[in-house]
């Protein structure tokens, strides 16, 4: 297992560096630093010298690492860095040089919690939160009672939640987030268009309510509602550690005691009947070898109740471009020379309407003739109520024994962020 | 900790050691909440971060012990643990404050206090630590038993004979039985660990344990479950039927949301489904298994790496997994190159009639983007899908022909080696594509397309008009060029002197190459191969080109597939790092546990014949590799994939390792040596022996033979007297 833990900024100064095997000296970390940090060209997230193989997720200006010096588990391993990462998002608000110097102390005491061994423990971010903590706790007497339940909330069998949680107003807000991604060809044809879908719950209930969550999936409507309207056709689930998975297996509810506050109940992957919100339209045209001109229609495909918002377009130019003369009739387009693009911002499109970018692009000469690779055009976005699979929540049933009423929130978002690629 | 939260980066500050003393010292009067010594401690934590060493410290920092904060106690401890080993003479300081804590009513005190002792592998502490373990293991509380359970793994690893003494093995099984689940999964954790070192006792389930286990899965943490579900590789079926209802139960954790979890539940179906006889279960396990791995593909992309590295080898196995969903293995432009080239790899494998022409036009996307080394595996791939899908060779060809247009040396040059492979695969097909590679010769720089191009005109140069001219261009500076290039043009020369031998010009060429072959090249095979050459000419020139321009066998379109035995031993790794390098792990990790399938009644007999037994451990001997040159370790059958893009590979610099190594090393082993032969012959023995890391043993060669059938006896162990098998 894991044998080593650092968090390096990116100097490759160590920040945290916990050893939970003697098979290591912290040397270790001048090894990464020199193979990993100051490597310009890092082909892997795992770097495997002799028998240590050091894992490595980056986020903002940092390594997390993880070193390893057996045949580890590295999915597990990964997995463990983001939790990390999640973890500390949660305590310190963002993970940065910062935050984690801010907290360096905390961080120890996290990651000990976490990690025995090199073997990750509990790391429900509540429970945790319950015994680390950023007040001064006296070893009393009076806290023994209290230590025992946390000790066996860690340890129990719903090790996310705690069982005293009490609110006045008893809410539920589920929020569905889908990402589309797309490729599309330059000839039009769509060669990959899917969903990945988020179900995010803000649950703020009293005492152990058990949950019933029902969607418009294909697999549960065709068995008792047939001909029920549109049904959605999923092509994997996968839950939060709260959801009974072998009723879902024997005939697919969705039931859980939720986790106090934020957390993911699932994610779903949808790749049939896709709607796509977002219709790009590109003709660029290579004018001899000093000119590229750009005509780029985007076609808004949703109710005209709906809009697309903070729509931005990026759309490649060639390395050796001077400048970049924009028209268009919304937002604002602007070349950026540092990342060969236009960006064209758009704040709303409303549904049911286009608008159209055209511009000119002048080159310089250059000595050696080089092919333009054409980078695709990446289109991000944002459309509130509208879900790319079609999926709709039908139902969120809460049952708590004493009987409360709770109100119920749903919201859809679709959007997409670097993943909706138009060729040209 | 601390209520001013948030504010601790000024203690990032490189400090003495004699001001920390005396800051130390001057907070002990007036220290209201003990505010001071709590920064002044920081303030050290924050050295030993940066690495400063801050032992010199350690009777002044003990002494911060006495206080009733557990923030000051776990910063202590923490220091204890970095420097507990290198002070382990004045370590006696803290075991009364230890005991005390072992003994405190709050669960929190008694756990942070065995887990802190078992950190300190030093005799001083390991001494008490026994005695309290003893009690932890039986604690009311289960946050204590889970703690206890791994500290009893920390001890074996500091002392394996005080702990097998101590009966800690034994306690530990019994945790298994235990009612709650997180110290289920954390024994089951220990146990493992012990079971996977070389001389630690053998870790094997049996059905009502497995059974119980899975029980214990469904109230586990996350990691917990991973724990569980690796250790059910430790259990054998009997029985078809066994095999079949533990699988119906692991399915069902394909749904988690933990990625490991996933990967693990397949590590567990695919191998239970080696001894499994139910056809129609093995189909819908098959079908169960797709959609998860590909939502894997949506995690970061950390996790997408190691998903598809072991896609690559399941899909190998099982086809049937993902045959349908070449396109979600298509490139994004912004995914980072080690998931891109992970995904290529895949893509051309899944290609068949159906999907051939998106997959080439993909390909060709590919072939024009910025990354050199993408781009060429692109082109190669291109190849590949031409050899593998005879419907597509066509298209396949005039991508390449295209792509060698572009004159980007690099992909003209990939594109000569692929097509020479194609030549071969489709004789007589398309070799009226020659003039045109042959208009690119002044491109090829490098050995291996140079060669591919010299083989090419060797191979047809009935068809090349020009083929002597062109030859004996390329021969001008035969001196000079690299061994591949060598031996291709000494082969095209004698090829081009057969189909031509009326012609001058390959005479002369003949000539010189053989001349030169033959007194001045330094290689000793290049040079034995010149003289077989000539003499055969010499000698019964019809026989030489009946030798030299003999059928080759064709090639096919599986030549890439990996050794099936082989992928079943591989595919016990599903999941970990040695299914990221394709390569068992006792191949390239010092003192890594083998996995082999074991044989049952219930195993499938396709899997029997094949089943490669565990290999000895025979790293100590890669590691002797001087400079710090990439080498691959021990050259395996089961690792040649035959040119294909290939796969990352672990770098052994081992210079650079050892040094900071030092625990790493083995000892004692001398002794064992002897007691493993003296004892003759005996399948106890053979295991023992079997178990040593040192491969310079000249014996080592014998035991492979009973590698096999040696784990899967029972025995007793050598040492200690004790049950090879923990669990009957």
């Amino acid at each position: 297992m894991i044998s080593a833990f650092f968090i390096f900024n990116q100097k490759g100064e160590v920040l945290i560096s916990r050893l939970y095997r003697t098979d290591l000296k912290r040397s270790i970390a001048d090894v990464f630093r020199i193979q990993v940090v100051s490597n310009s060209d890092v082909r892997s997230p795992i770097v495997t010298l002799g028998s240590t193989s050091f894992f490595h997720v980056k986020i903002n200006n940092l390594y997390i690492v993880a070193v390893t010096k057996c045949n580890a588990n590295a999915a597990l391993v990964f997995e463990y860095c983001y939790r990390f990462i999640s973890i500390a998002k949660s305590y310190f608000g963002k993970v940065d040089e910062e935050a984690v110097k801010n907290n360096f102390v905390l961080i120890y005491e996290l990651i000990d919690e976490i990690n025995d061994f090199g073997y990750p423990q509990n790391s429900e971010i509540d429970t945790l939160k319950t015994y680390i903590t950023t007040e001064s706790i006296m070893s009393t007497a009076t806290a023994v009672e209290e230590s025992s339940k946390i000790t066996t909330q860690a340890t129990g069998a719903t090790s996310w939640r705690r069982a005293d949680v009490k609110y006045k107003k008893n809410e539920a807000f589920v929020d569905v987030v889908e990402t589309v991604n797309l490729s599309m060809s330059a000839k039009g044809t769509i060669l990959r268009a899917d969903v990945d879908g988020h179900i995010l719950m803000r649950a703020y209930l009293s005492g152990s309510p058990v949950c019933k969550f029902g969607l418009n999936d294909k697999l549960v409507i065709d068995k008792s509602e047939r001909g029920m309207g549109d049904a959605v056709e999923l092509d994997d689930c996968r839950f939060h550690q709260c959801v009974r998975l072998d009723e879902f297996d024997s005939d697919r509810t969705i039931s859980f005691i939720p986790p106090d506050g934020e957390f993911e109940l699932m994610k779903y992957r949808s790749t049939s009947n896709v709607k796509l919100p977002l219709r790009v339209i590109p003709t660029v045209n290579e004018i001899g070898t000093t000119q590229v001109s750009y005509v780029v229609t985007v076609k808004t495909n949703f109710s005209n109740k709906l809009s697309a918002t903070n729509v931005v377009l990026r759309i490649p130019t060639p390395l050796n471009t001077t400048t970049v003369d924009c028209k268009v009739p919304s937002g604002k387009a602007k070349y950026v020379p540092a990342e060969n693009v236009v960006v064209w911002k758009i704040p709303r499109i409303q549904g049911g309407s286009e608008v159209t970018f055209s511009g000119h692009a002048q080159l310089t000469s250059t000595t050696t003739r080089q092919v333009w690779a054409r980078p695709p055009i990446d289109v991000d976005f944002q459309v509130l109520m509208f879900t790319a699979s079609g999926l709709i929540v039908r139902f969120l049933k809460v049952f708590e024994k004493s009987g409360y009423n709770s109100i119920k929130w749903v919201r859809y978002l679709t959007k997409a962020s670097g993943s909706y690629q138009i060729r040209f | 900790m601390a209520s001013q939260a948030g504010q601790d980066a000024k203690f990032f500050q490189r400090g003495k050691i004699q001001e920390f003393r005396a800051e130390l010292h001057a907070a002990e009067s007036k220290d209201k909440k003990f505010t001071k010594r709590r920064m002044v401690l920081k303030k050290i934590v924050a050295n030993i971060t940066m690495g400063n060493d801050m032992s010199p410290l350690f009777s002044d920092v003990v002494q911060c012990l006495g206080i009733p904060s557990l923030e000051i106690k776990k910063m202590v401890y923490l220091f204890l643990v970095c420097y507990g080993r290198s002070k382990s003479d004045q370590i006696n300081m803290v075991i009364p404050s230890f005991l005390q804590d072992c003994n405190d009513r709050n669960p929190l005190i008694r756990a942070l206090a065995i887990r802190t002792m078992s950190y300190i592998p030093v005799p001083a502490v390991l001494e008490p630590l026994t005695e309290q373990l003893r009690h932890c293991l039986k604690d009311r509380d289960p946050y204590v038993r889970k703690t206890a359970a791994i500290s009893v793994a920390k001890l074996y690893t500091a002392d394996p004979r005080k702990a097998e003494k101590g009966k800690f093995v034994e306690m530990l099984r019994d945790l298994l039985l235990d009612s709650n689940a997180t110290v289920v999964s954390n024994a089951v954790a220990a146990l493992s660990e012990i079971g996977d070192r070389q001389d630690g006792v053998t870790f094997r389930l049996n059905l009502t344990v497995a059974n119980k286990l899975l029980t214990a899965l469904g109230e586990s943490s996350e990691w917990g479950q991973i724990y569980i579900l690796d250790s059910l590789l430790r259990y054998v079926p009997e029985k078809h039927e066994d095999a079949e209802l533990m699988a119906e139960r692991v399915v069902v954790q394909l749904g988690h949301a933990n990625s490991a979890v996933v990967l693990t539940s397949i590590k567990v179906l695919l191998y239970l489904m080696n001894y499994m006889e139910n056809r129609k279960l093995m189909d819908y396990l098959c079908k169960k298994m797709g959609p998860p791995l590909v939502t894997i593909l949506s995690s970061g992309p950390e996790v997408q790496y190691v998903a598809l590295r072991n896609i690559l080898l399941i899909i190998q196995r099982r086809p049937s997994v993902l045959k349908n969903d070449v396109k979600v293995f298509f490139c994004k432009y912004n995914d980072p190159i080690y998931v891109k080239l992970a995904k290529l790899e895949i893509m051309y494998r899944l290609a068949r009639e159906e999907n051939a022409r998106e997959v080439l036009a993909e390909l060709q996307e590919y072939a024009s983007e910025v990354d050199v080394d993408f781009v060429r595996k692109s082109v190669r791939a291109i190849g590949r899908v031409a050899i593998k899908v005879e419907a597509a060779a066509d298209s396949c060809i005039k991508a390449l022909l295209e792509l060698i247009e572009t004159k980007v040396t690099y992909v003209v040059q990939e594109a000569v080696i692929v097509i020479k492979d194609v030549f071969r695969r489709y004789p007589g097909k398309y070799e009226g594509i020659i003039p045109t590679l042959c208009e690119n010769l002044d491109a090829l720089d490098e050995p291996e397309s140079k060669a591919a191009m010299v083989w090419i005109i060797g191979q047809f140069a009935n068809r090349i008009d020009n083929a002597d001219e062109l030859m004996d261009d390329l021969t001008f500076g035969f001196m000079d060029e690299p061994v591949e290039v060598q031996f291709a043009l000494l082969t095209a020369a004698v090829k081009l002197f057969i189909y031509k031998s009326q012609s001058e010009t390959s005479k002369n060429i003949v000539h010189k190459v053989l001349k030169w072959t033959t007194e001045e090249v330094d290689n000793p095979d290049l040079r034995d191969r010149g003289f077989m050459y000539w003499r055969m000419l010499a000698m019964n020139p019809a026989i030489a080109s009946e030798v030299v321009l003999a059928e080759k066998p064709a090639i096919t379109n599986d030549s890439d597939r990996m050794d099936r035995g082989a992928l079943d031993q591989l595919l016990l790794h599903t999941g970990t790092l040695g299914s990221i390098y394709h390569k068992n792990p006792e191949t390239f990790i010092r003192g890594a546990a083998g996995r082999a399938l074991t044989d049952s009644p219930a195993l499938n007999p396709l899997s029997r014949q094949v089943l490669v037994p565990l290999a000895r451990p025979s790293l100590p001997q890669a590691v002797q590799v001087a400079g710090p040159g990439p080498v691959e370790p021990v050259h395996r059958a089961d690792t040649l994939i035959p040119s294909g893009p290939d796969k990352p590979t672990p770098t052994v610099p081992q210079d650079l390792i050892d040094d900071v190594d030092a625990e790493g090393e083995d000892s004692g082993d001398a002794g064992g040596i002897g007691h493993g032969y003296s004892a003759g012959g005996d399948e106890e023995d053979e295991e023992e022996h079997a178990s040593k890391p040192l491969s310079s043993d000249p014996y080592a060669g014998l035991d492979s033979a009973f590698g096999g059938s040696g784990a899967s006896n029972g025995g007793k162990k050598g040492k200690g007297g004790k049950e090879e098998d923990l669990l009957f």
